[in-house]
């Protein structure tokens, strides 16, 4: 019914298409066949309404979740991530929704943890603590207002300098694709010009980003091509050149058709 | 409403009290004034409870009792707190998790009747404590198989696991306890390095062992964010499934150790149930500050928790205050420290 995807510009490339990803809980269809294309190089939005699945669809790109229908494509090769691993391996980092840091391990932990550094052969390798802090202290860079040390544990944050570590541990690892869900939800206006400086270095070190957002005025200012979600499906896509705050409003309302 | 499983960043969180805007850590000179406000916190008192719990424990029985702080009575609390302590290190890898293991003891059991029966057999002392070790690791591996792959919760898998290995060891021996004459367990008993009995020494190796592995490698690492958030941990690519069979291995792996040096304490492979041996091992984790919710490691703690109960009791019976009273005395410092953890920073 709604779901005919708009015409993509042939000219640009795509890294990554999903079609037809369905994934329910019991009795609740989260995805009912929602598609997604990003544009290698682009900042692909994609936005809609709170329980749209706009999360869900990420945990799937991510390989939190295992579609139970459709299929993903990178770079035209079809892909199963069976784990979280196997996204990271493919290039794809994300900050999720919920941050997914460990609150009991410090900052430089959280940094590394399930790709740890470590030193020594055999059962006698240990972790590289150094290296390790070090590094994080490089990946966080300016990116909090107030930097935490890279050795105070997680609990300890405040709200804005947990999203600063989810974020920067995303775009320091990144190699091909990040993923952002909802980055900037919690922020201060300083603090959210950060994150939108971090999306553009990100973009302009040709890392293709994928945004979550429900501010109209940074999809429409960050991304290149924006998606809309509506009740487990892709409804509509445009350009951002082409499109208006009120148009992506009436879209993922539904006022307005695709 | 619609996202129920998605918690947004707490808005409510506190900025770190005094958050250094240098990027490194604070000098020394601040670290010092930092170490010293901490006496004042009631976090302070709450996170080393164990060491300070001994301390104080140690000077009240010296005061009351002569012999108390003595090399030789020294030695007899360290030999005697040895067993409990290897179980305590394995409850507190579990209970990092979040876990709980209620059959240590009862594996511990098992793995002393089945080293019993072995050497009984005729077997070499050698295969013998490997099989009562195989034994325990095995319950172990059993009790980790229900709660990762079974998706039974801790409580009800090691409550199952607990009846099993209990049963096995009545069964097994037939109900009677195994006398044992060794040569290698008389070394055991007898061994000594300078005043500290052999066992002890075990039971010390086992614990720089174990904080090496909990905190200088990652399957340490991730025990800890498997305990600390389940979620998070999956998300960042740990496999929380064998790291939930891994913690409960190793406990019963330890368990099995435990009961070969039950052994060389009691010269015989007795069915008995030991529960004292559990309910202890919970209380040493508890008394060394480690939080019942798991995410938090420690392994000193629990090690000096384990030594603070076997001192105290070894305290009051020097006083000759009847042995009725122990447990009470017991139950009542593991509740006290249970009240002091509340005060815990986290
Ligand atoms: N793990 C889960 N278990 C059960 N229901 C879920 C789970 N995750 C998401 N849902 C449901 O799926 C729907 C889509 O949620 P989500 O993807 O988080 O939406 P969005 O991110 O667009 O707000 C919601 O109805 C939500 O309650
Ligand atoms: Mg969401």
């Amino acid at each position: 019914m709604t779901t005919t995807p708009a015409p993509a510009p042939a000219d640009t490339d795509v890294l990554l298409s999903a079609t037809g990803i369905t994934k329910s809980f019991g009795g609740v269809h989260a995805l009912r066949g929602a598609h997604l294309t990003m544009r290698r190089g682009e900042v692909t939005a994609l936005i809609g309404d709170n329980g749209a699945g706009k999360s869900t669809l990420v945990r799937c790109l991510s390989g939190i979740h295992q579609p139970d229908g459709g299929e993903i494509l990178l770079d035209g090769k079809k892909v199963h991530f069976a784990s979280p691993l196997k996204a990271r391996e493919h290039g794809i980092e994300t900050v999720q929704q919920n941050l997914a840091l460990v609150e009991d391990l410090t900052v430089w932990q959280n940094f590394f943890i399930g790709r740890e550094l470590t030193k020594g052969v055999g059962p006698f390798s240990m972790l590289d603590r150094k290296k390790m802090k070090a590094q994080s202290l490089d990946m966080l860079g300016d990116l909090a207002v107030n930097i935490p040390p890279v050795t105070s544990r997680v609990r300890r944050l405040s709200g804005g300098q947990r999203q600063a570590v989810s974020i920067a541990r995303a775009a320091g690892w990144s190699t091909s694709i990040v993923i952002m869900d909802e980055p900037t939800a919690a922020l201060g206006v300083q603090e959210t010009a950060r994150v939108e400086n971090v999306i553009k270095t990100l973009r302009d070190k040709g890392v293709t980003l994928l945004l979550i957002s429900h501010n109209f005025d940074q999809v429409l200012r960050l991304s290149d091509h924006v998606a809309v979600m509506r009740r487990g499906l892709t409804v509509a896509e445009r350009r951002a050149t082409d499109t208006s705050g009120d148009e992506l409003v009436a879209l993922i309302t539904g006022a307005k058709e695709s | 409403m619609n996202t129920p499983k998605e918690n947004p960043v707490s808005t409510t969180a506190a900025a770190p009290s005094g958050a250094p805007s240098k990027k490194d850590a604070p000098s020394s000179g601040s670290r010092l004034t930092e170490h010293l406000g901490d006496f004042k916190r009631l976090s302070f008192w709450a996170e080393n409870a164990a060491p300070i719990g001994l301390l104080l424990l140690v000077i009240v029985f010296s005061f009351l009792s002569p012999i108390f702080f003595t090399t030789g009575n020294i030695s007899a609390i360290l030999m005697a707190s040895s067993i409990l302590v290897v179980l305590a290190i394995g409850q507190s890898f579990v209970i990092t998790t979040g876990g709980i293991d209620l059959s240590i003891a009862a594996t511990m059991t098992l793995g002393a009747v089945v080293f019993g029966l072995s050497w009984d057999a005729g077997h070499n002392f050698w295969l013998a404590v490997l099989l009562g070790i195989g034994a325990s690791t095995l319950m172990g591996a059993a009790s980790g198989f229900l709660i990762s792959k079974g998706k039974v919760t801790d409580f009800i898998a090691t409550l199952g696991t607990m009846g099993v290995a209990t049963g096995l060891a009545l069964i097994l021996s037939n109900g009677r306890p195994i006398t044992i004459r060794s040569d290698e367990l008389l070394s055991l008993t007898t061994g000594k390095v300078w005043i500290v009995g052999l066992p002890f020494v075990i039971a010390a190796t086992v614990a720089v062992l174990a904080w090496f592995v909990m905190f200088r490698t990652p399957f340490g690492m991730h025990i800890q964010a498997v305990g600390g958030s389940e979620e998070a941990a999956v998300a960042n690519g740990v496999k929380a499934g064998r790291i939930r069979l891994a913690v409960y291995v190793i406990s019963g792996a330890l368990a099995g150790l435990a009961a070969i040096l039950l052994i060389a304490r009691v010269g015989a492979a007795e069915p008995a149930v030991n529960q004292a041996y559990l309910l202890n091992s919970i209380a040493a984790v508890v008394l060394g500050g480690v939080a019942l919710a798991g995410g938090r490691a420690k392994i000193a703690g629990p090690v000096l928790g384990a030594i603070l109960l076997m001192a105290l009791t070894n305290g009051l019976t020097l006083m000759g205050v009847s042995q009725f009273y122990q447990p009470l005395a017991v139950g009542l410092v593991v509740v006290l420290a249970a009240l002091l953890t509340r005060f815990q920073s986290r």
